[in-house]
């Protein structure tokens, strides 16, 4: 089964996308690439219909908070594979805290509808044009977004727990 | 003629103290009703998690539940004695747990298998219930991450000595009234 | 929904007979709520039916939700092994295994083959262990209850392989990053060899007491199906993947820990139904058997870690006499290990499917962001798609037979 090669994949993106691809790596061997937040449906729609290519599996969507970052500090991250040619991809994009929104996907892929929800309930990202933007893992009624970096891990009103007893 | 009877190693519970005579057995009835209730515990498995699948191997044949009087599962809480909750509880989940507590008919007990249900566990986040008697209140505790088989029986056994023993009044005593309000059980 | 009839409206009663063949029907709601026996895991569908067809179904996930990737980002790498433990609680050394190879994919260190053979057999175990789950509880969703009884007597055998290579038997925490902790001893080679005689045969008893049973096959053949497409669409992976017809299998196509050298095949089934997700799971059983049959046969000779004195943990007597030991020890216990920066995707074949780790590190003792690509999580959603149009019956062994995992769900 004839693969494409990481150097052949990311030609072809250039290609394509060259002005929406801000940078280019390979860390571990995974082809990483960071992109405007605008051309994520359409890049994702042509590596899916792509005949070369044929990225056809989202296998991830994530989100992350780089709060050092000004004007990109909430960052989401896919990763789609061709299951075809044995090659996966990892596509960043950055958007500023203060305007948190990007394009869903779940138009192309299904399994992108609950990654999104668990990515805005733990980040606050919105995704426009998604089905059914809410909480899926946290209580419906929380008002923050815990994943991010400034909120603690443990809950602040519990009473059994003293937090110098526990070095915090 | 006599018949080699074969040593049985089944063990049978005692029978309480009485005064026994031709035909009857008098013993006060918190002594029978305790008997009873301590060997005849039918539990409500509240599994979410890990210590889940022990309580299933708990109940499974290499370590055999049922012979403690358990062997009927209920899940219906109208019609079981014991809550068991093994696994974490998170506050998602809370009011769920406190709604079968409430459906569940006196008398009852709690036992929290794991150290998730009955101090939070590993979990001390902004998610998990630091212990199940924020909400409603326990019997036994077991601890454990999860606990083995063994320690799930040991703390049966435990319940079972506090059935025991307990008087019959205990439900309607002013004390168990405030530990039930204290916790906003009417 | 139908219109109200006339007689309907003028007598104010849903559901009025009105003798010309019109009949008013009514929607039901049906919670199947959170603790449910039949749902084996914490989580919520709220079905709309038509009598006893499914309409549609909803679904309420979270109730279990433990903030695992908040805990990684405050935990030194090797503590976050406890935490992968909890994810697919059915077959925690597979999650181990993962994260460990992330880490040593991160600070790049290779692993001695005696170690990656030892690792295939625990995780090949864990892999029988968690499809014996699934398949008993299949079984007693239909009402065969005996099944479940046999296979956890042999899931104990499992158990006690585990607590001889290292203490725990479900949440286990084997091994270390660079290898393992310690060697197979003898007892342990025991254990397998005889776990290896005796449960092909109970396993082939359970096979033919379902596998062409009329009444278990009626019961699932045909319910709750999925095309490749909608699969693949759906993120599916693993055995509910190959069930579609999809042969793929990250042992295959990414091979991690010496896979490539093993021999074996992928079962792939037609119609992705309740009965081809049984069979195969059924036959990746005995594949696993034949994974560790060979893995026993060849097990190289050689070390069984690693050389990363940051991570791997010194033996006992060097840290009482070796002052260098010492100060490794203490720095690895109290966390002070640092790794390169970088991210890094790893992916291992978990129980359910392609097992992620996304890792990003900015060279800390914790990781900055560490992301569980859970495939629970993932087909869950197509659950709905699935049930829709079937009886209630068959979607409770179809929920049954996807193998959900309440901890890799919400993690």
């Amino acid at each position: 089964m004839a693969g494409i090669t990481n150097e052949f994949l990311i030609e072809r993106l250039q290609s394509q996308f060259g002005d929406q691809i801000l940078a280019t790596e390979m860390p571990y061997g995974m082809v990483t690439i960071v992109i405007q937040p605008s051309a994520i449906l359409d890049m994702l729609i042509w590596l899916n219909t792509d005949n070369l290519l044929k990225f056809k599996f989202l296998t991830d969507i994530c989100g992350a908070h780089y709060p050092d970052l000004i004007d990109g500090e909430l960052s989401v991250i896919y990763h789609v594979q061709s299951m075809e040619n044995n090659v996966r991809l990892r596509i960043k994009t950055f958007i500023p805290i203060t305007k948190p929104e990007i394009a869903s996907v779940t138009s192309l892929y299904s399994s992108a509808n609950w990654m999104e929800r668990e990515t805005y309930d733990f980040y606050g990202i919105i995704f426009t044009g998604h089905p059914n933007l809410t909480r899926i893992l946290n209580v419906e009624e929380m008002d923050y977004f815990p994943m991010r970096k400034e909120y603690p891990l443990e809950d602040g009103t519990r009473r059994d727990k003293e937090d110098e007893y526990f070095g915090r | 003629m006599t018949t080699d009877i074969k040593k049985s190693n089944v063990t049978l519970v005692d029978a309480p103290d009485g005064f026994k005579g031709e035909g009857f057995f008098a013993t006060s009835a918190n002594k029978v009703i305790g008997l009873a209730r301590a060997n005849s515990l039918w539990p409500l498995p509240f599994a979410t998690s890990c210590c889940g699948i022990e309580f299933m191997a708990t109940m499974g044949s290499n370590y055999d539940l049922a012979r403690f009087g358990s062997e009927r599962m209920s899940f219906s809480p109208r019609q079981a004695d014991m809550l068991l909750v093994a696994g974490t509880i998170a506050k998602k989940l809370g009011p769920v747990l406190k709604q079968v507590y409430l459906q569940m008919a006196e008398p009852r007990w709690v036992i929290s298998i794991g150290a998730c249900a009955s101090s939070g566990g590993i979990f001390d986040t902004y998610s998990v219930l630091q212990g199940i008697d924020r909400i409603i209140p326990v019997d036994v505790y077991v601890p454990g991450c999860p606990p083995r088989p063994e320690q799930i029986i040991d703390g049966v056994m435990k319940l079972q000595e506090l059935v025991k023993n307990e008087s019959l009044r205990r439900r309607n005593t002013p004390e168990y009234q405030a530990l039930l309000t204290s916790y906003g059980i009417q | 929904m139908n219109e109200l009839t006339s007689k309907e409206k003028e007598t104010n009663q849903p559901g009025f007979h009105t003798g010309d063949g019109d009949f008013h029907t009514e929607y039901t709601t049906l919670n199947l709520g959170p603790t449910h026996p039949a749902t084996h895991g914490i989580f919520q569908n709220i079905l709309t039916m038509d009598g006893e067809i499914v309409i549609d179904s909803e679904q309420t996930c979270g109730y279990i939700h433990r903030a695992f990737e908040k805990i990684a980002e405050r935990r030194p790498y090797y503590q976050i092994t406890t935490l992968t433990d909890r994810l697919n609680y059915c077959s925690s050394p597979i999650n181990n295994m993962g994260w460990h190879m992330t880490v040593e994919k991160l600070i790049g260190v290779e692993i001695p083959k005696r170690a990656q053979y030892m690792r295939v057999i625990i995780m090949e175990l864990a892999r029988i262990s968690d499809h014996l789950v699934c398949n008993a509880v299949i079984g007693v969703d239909t009402g065969a209850l005996t099944g479940f009884t046999y296979l956890f007597q042999w899931r104990e055998k499992i158990y006690e392989i585990f607590e001889h290579i290292c203490g725990a038997r479900l949440t286990t925490n084997i091994g270390r990053i660079g290898g393992l902790e310690r060697d197979f001893d003898d007892e342990v080679y025991k254990k397998l060899k005889a776990f290896l005689a005796d449960f092909p045969k109970a396993f082939d008893e359970f096979g033919r007491l379902m596998e062409r049973n009329r009444i278990f096959f009626d019961r699932t053949a045909k319910t709750g199906p999925i095309t490749a497409e909608r699969a693949l669409n759906y993120g599916f992976t693993g055995p509910n993947l190959r069930a579609a017809g999809v042969d793929y299998d990250v042992r295959v196509a990414n091979p991690y820990s010496s896979y490539e050298d093993f021999d074996f095949t992928i079962p792939v089934g037609v119609d992705g139904d309740t009965y081809d997700r049984f069979m195969v799971r059924q036959a990746e059983i005995w594949e696993s058997l034949k994974i560790i049959h060979q893995a026993l046969d060849n097990m190289p000779s050689g070390k069984y870690f690693a050389d990363v004195p940051e991570f791997y943990l010194p033996p006992k007597q060097d840290v009482y006499n070796n002052m260098e030991a010492l100060i490794w020890h203490f720095k690895i216990v109290m966390g002070e290990s640092d790794v390169p920066k970088g991210e890094v995707y790893h992916a291992v074949e978990g129980g359910n499917g392609e097992l992620g780790f996304y890792l990003v590190s900015d060279g800390g003792r914790a990781p900055y962001r560490l992301h569980f690509r859970r495939p629970c999580f993932i087909f869950y959603q197509a659950y709905p798609e699935m049930i829709r149009g079937g009886m209630l019956s068959d979607a409770i062994v179809t929920l049954s037979s996807l193998n959900v995992i309440a901890g890799e769900l919400d993690a």
